[in-house]
């Protein structure tokens, strides 16, 4: 095995394109699990760890450009306002041991279903930059660089490179369901967002489907009502029962299975509460900010 | 390979590391500092919590070659001068250790905390800690003795 370290993103690139049989390694929290237990034998690591390109992030024209190297701890301590359902998941990822090491480009080089930072990006609707040395730089919608469990839409020449954020324009909440506060694989989790200036809802489910998704059905349903009833406009209380549909609406887009975390049906049932608790919280932050 | 690394303040150079193995590997059968523990290998337990860079870190998780320059201090190199740091101190009157496994884990986790957070609150403590796993002492005397190494470090 060779252990590649690139301090550059163009060296990154090159090394990336001659090796396809290396594996890219940022923080190391899931590729070295892979390694420790015999899973993994990869001809190469491609540590990423020294390009400082990757751990740099900054605001620019309503979004956030968040290099896939900066780690969770960075993104709760320095983009809580910007983005605060990123932010809120990043608290639940691991530990402080964890947080310190691991990375969102980490997390969407995995494309674990169970990944804390994919329902907010989802919910936010981010865009993932991917690179390669031969073909430059692409972007690619997060809904759409899922493709399956664990995989993704990266080709074998590239890197991930950004995650592009918008900017909160209003309240984002994040919920997970696991077994204790912390080192927890979410059972599921649930993101939502409000989009107040262009009067809709963003979603994201993880843990329920063999990629993170959104729930488009409960978007579109919520802020149809939403807009019916004048509710974006008059910030009046959000009706119980609308909460409860928009809930049921985000379960019925899981295809969950049984597995040691907890069954199908827990997850179903988990997610509507979620989805009720996460859009009453973010409706009633919308009305104080009123 | 050949890792280049300071540990404990002192520069080392370590020989025929192999590319995918991990810092506590290298630091445990390569290095004789065998007081970070092996337990999970999968960051779930903290026993081999050290510092890279002056940052806690499971050492099981980071590849040897990532710390390459880089500079580590493991529970080694908590005591100074023969004397031990009072985090240890207070650990070891408190009775916060019994089989001792997650000890050093969770010596280096505390020492972290209190150098950042010198006077915390029961939920910092707890959250601090939350990646060091102990199934001995129901962690109620670890908390104690996190109390007690913040009041020391207070009145020094």
């Amino acid at each position: 095995m060779d252990f590649l370290q690139p301090t550059s993103w163009t060296d990154a690139l090159a090394a990336r394109a001659e090796r396809p049989d290396a594996v890219a390694i940022a923080g190391g929290t899931d590729v070295m699990v892979d390694l420790n237990f015999d899973r993994r034998r990869p001809g190469a690591l491609l540590d990423l760890g020294r390009v400082p390109e990757l751990r740099e992030w900054a605001a620019e024209d309503g979004w956030v450009r968040l290099g896939a190297g900066v780690p969770y701890s960075r993104i709760i301590e320095e983009l809580a306002i910007q983005l605060p359902g990123l932010a809120m998941a990043s608290r639940t990822v691991g530990s402080p041991q964890i947080r310190i090491r691991a990375t969102v480009g980490g997390n969407l080089g995995s494309a674990s279903p169970a990944g804390d930072a994919h329902p907010p990006l989802l919910a936010a609707g981010a865009v993932v930059e991917v690179q390669s040395a031969a073909r430059g730089a692409r972007r690619i919608p997060a809904e759409e660089f899922y493709t399956g469990v664990k995989r993704n839409a990266l080709a074998p020449d590239e890197l991930i490179a950004a995650v592009l954020v918008p900017t909160a324009a209003g309240p984002q909440q994040f919920c997970k369901v696991g077994t204790r506060n912390a080192m927890v694989i979410a059972v599921s989790a649930f993101a939502c967002a409000l989009h107040p200036d262009r009067k809709t809802v963003g979603t994201g489910i993880g843990s329920a489907a063999p990629t993170p998704r959104r729930a488009p059905d409960a978007e579109d349903f919520l802020a149809g009502e939403l807009q019916a009833a004048g509710l974006w406009d008059s910030r009046g209380r959000l009706p119980e029962e609308l909460a409860r549909a928009f809930g049921e609406r985000v379960a019925a887009a899981a295809s969950p299975i049984d597995d040691v975390r907890g069954s199908a049906a827990y997850r179903r049932h988990s997610l509507s509460v979620m989805a009720r608790r996460a859009v009453t919280w973010a409706w009633n932050d919308l009305r104080e900010a009123a | 390979m050949r890792i280049t690394t300071t540990v404990n303040g002192a520069v080392h150079e370590v020989d025929d590391v192999w590319p995918g193995e991990s810092l506590l590997y290298m630091l445990r059968e390569r290095m004789g500092l065998p007081g970070s523990k092996n337990a999970c290998e999968q960051g779930e337990c903290g026993s081999c919590t050290v510092y890279l860079d002056g940052e806690p870190v499971c050492s099981c998780l980071v590849a040897a070659g990532q710390a390459i320059g880089r500079e580590v201090t493991t529970v080694e190199g908590l005591a100074t001068e023969g004397q031990l740091h009072p985090v240890q101190e207070a650990f070891l009157e408190c009775g916060a250790v019994q089989c001792g496994f997650c000890t050093p884990g969770l010596l280096v986790a505390a020492h972290d905390l209190l150098a950042r957070v010198p006077d915390p609150s029961d939920l910092e403590i707890r959250e601090a800690l939350a990646g060091n796993l102990c199934r001995c002492t129901g962690y109620e005397k670890i908390l104690d003795a996190v109390r007690s190494a913040a009041r020391r470090q207070a009145e020094a």
